[in-house]
């Protein structure tokens, strides 16, 4: 059993004591979507305002949840305040790569080595020049694999929040 | 009487370790685990009597058919059903519920009736509900549960007026809180509905009596009383039953099949179409011999005095840091016990408490329990819910608390 120390990393219990950006935007400008997470009721709130050159020009984070749903919302915040709205979904998918352990690929002894988590495992081929910074601290999750809904619930929800504000 | 002081040893998945940690299971709520009988029960039905049921003249198909029955007759005796035809073998709660729902409801709800629920029911006894709202213009109406997580009965006489069916849990399996059932099915029947109760929390822990309650549906689901997974039941009284449309067709639940249509079979198997879990119900009716064995109320008593134990005992640790849902009064509740956390530094996420708590083999659950129009009236998104059955002693809720300092410890910051 992985132990709690590669859940709760201390960059990841910072953010969730100090989150970044809470609060909320008004909308409209801003954009504004509800995530929730049926299995546990966890819940977040993305603001976004895109100007129109299409950075993200502020972000807010409102919503509840455990300290692994809030700490992500809150490095996700940071990472995409001033980005374009395409660098924050490049950003997206290297997140989602991170978290690319799903459930159904999990069986046996639930060992790291059955799970096929390697070190490979946290490269990300398609995305390359990206950096996850602070992200890279959430990769612990994946071991406890109930908990990647947690992380990656702030993600889907930009998801739409940009589909919103830029419609592809 | 008590219960056995071995009892841990009939449960095999109990004496396994999780990295040199004993497995300490507070989550009966959710489901139970299973005692050796009721494996081997399965496992003896698959070894000596597996054919299929109602169909082979053989003699292993007179076997299949006999465990199959002499499990219904189990379940009837139980739960003091005056025939073993009322009892209705499903695979949960949740379908028995959709099974009244859909064939009791289409024959019965028109536009414009009412069903009556609670605020601290379930999903399987909301959804159903919504769905016909939607179908079918009924209006669900909702029994307020008041800050003591009691159902507040105030207006119940108005809620009534008009309505075909009250729907409610006989046991919150959020707040343990236990509903005066007796009460509700007359004030239901003075009014002129019926009575149905979401017993899924009740069979497992008290002694049930359908007919005492006074209730004309009763739903129940074998897991959580020790059984296996993949069966449930729907009691209902026999004119009810007889009189209701089938819910699912094909074969088992007719008596004539004609290129013009059907005629429907006696019951309880008008309902019981396709093959049936014969294994499930040989696992529901070992389940049952092994709790009667124990004696319900031997049961019961067990839990009261360690639901006392564990209030007092997480009070004493926690102190007000812990806020523990529902009835201050052990023996007017079930063995439920839903609380918040209040650390150094806040709220401890229900999420975080049960994460931390599973590095020291203590299973708990977190979130919603599936009871979402509760938790909004209790003011929360989630809590961690500790649920106790007969197999969980003083050890084991020493165990939490030690591990609730854990994680408070973790998240003061
Ligand atoms: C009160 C209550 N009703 C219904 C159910 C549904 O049971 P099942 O999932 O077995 O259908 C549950 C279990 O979660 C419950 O606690």
């Amino acid at each position: 059993m992985p132990g709690l120390e590669d859940l709760y990393r201390e960059i990841i219990l910072d953010h969730y004591r100090s989150p970044r950006n809470r609060g909320e935007l008004e909308t409209p400008p801003a954009v504004r979507v509800d995530g929730f997470n049926p299995l546990c009721g966890d819940e977040i709130i993305v603001y976004i305002d895109v100007a129109d050159d299409g950075t993200i020009s502020d972000v807010a984070i409102g919503g509840q949840g455990c300290s692994i749903s809030q700490s992500s919302a809150s490095m996700m915040s940071a990472a995409i305040k001033g980005k374009t709205v395409t660098d924050a979904r490049s950003l997206i998918s290297a997140f989602k790569g991170l978290m690319s352990i799903h459930e159904t690929d999990i069986g046996g002894d639930g060992s790291e080595a059955e799970m096929g988590i390697t070190d490979d495992t946290f490269s990300i081929d398609n995305t390359d020049d990206i950096s996850l910074g602070d992200l890279e601290a959430l990769k612990g999750v994946v071991k406890f694999p109930v908990r990647i809904k947690c992380a990656t619930l702030s993600w889907n929800t930009l998801t739409q929040a940009l589909d919103e504000a830029q419609p592809v | 009487m008590s219960l056995p002081a071995d009892i841990k040893a009939d449960f095999p998945v109990l004496r396994q370790q999780f990295d040199g940690t004993p497995l300490i299971y507070l989550d009966s709520g959710n489901t139970s685990q299973k005692p050796q009988s009721v494996i081997d029960a399965m496992a003896n039905y698959y070894e000596t009597a597996n054919a299929n049921v109602h169909r082979g003249s053989y003699e292993l198909a007179v076997r299949a058919t006999a465990a199959l029955e002499g499990a219904r007759a189990k379940v009837a005796k139980f739960i003091n059903a005056p025939s073993t035809s009322e009892v209705v073998f499903t695979k949960n709660a949740t379908e028995s519920m959709n099974l009244m729902a859909r064939a009791w409801g289409s024959a019965n709800l028109a536009a414009g009736d009412a069903v009556v629920i609670s605020e601290m029911e379930h999903h399987a006894n909301i959804v159903p509900w919504h769905m016909l709202v939607a179908e079918t213009g009924i209006e669900l109406r909702w029994i307020p549960v008041d800050a003591d997580g009691q159902l507040d009965l105030t207006d119940l006489d108005r809620l009534l007026d008009g309505t075909k069916l009250l729907s409610v849990t006989a046991m919150s399996n959020v707040l343990g809180t236990l509903n005066d059932i007796p009460r509700l099915a007359a004030a239901a029947h003075d009014a002129g509905a019926l009575m149905a109760v979401d017993a899924s929390q009740y069979v497992p822990h008290l002694a049930t009596d359908v007919q005492a309650m006074g209730a004309d549906f009763v739903v129940f689901t074998g897991h959580k009383m020790l059984g296996p997974m993949g069966i449930g039941v729907l009691w209902a009284r026999a004119e009810i039953l007889e009189a209701m449309p089938p819910f699912l067709g094909g074969g088992e639940m007719i008596l004539n099949v004609t290129k013009e249509g059907f005629t429907t079979a006696e019951i309880p198997w008008k309902f019981e179409a396709g093959t049936p879990m014969v294994a499930e119900a040989v696992g529901l009716g070992a389940a049952i011999d092994y709790l009667s064995e124990l004696g319900m109320d031997n049961v019961r008593q067990h839990e009261v005095e360690l639901t006392a134990y564990a209030m007092h005992k997480l009070t004493e640790d926690h102190g007000e840091k812990i806020t523990i849902h529902g009835p201050v009064e052990p023996s007017a509740r079930g063995g439920v016990l839903s609380f918040v956390y209040e650390g150094e530094s806040g709220e401890v996420h229900p999420h975080d408490i049960a994460q931390v708590l599973d590095q020291a083999g203590v299973c708990v659950r977190a979130g919603h329990h599936c009871a979402k129009p509760l938790m909004s009236v209790l003011g929360a998104n989630a809590t961690s819910r500790a649920s106790l059955y007969v197999y969980n002693d003083e050890s084991d809720i020493d165990q939490l608390s030690a591990s609730l300092h854990a994680a408070d410890e973790l998240f003061s910051f």
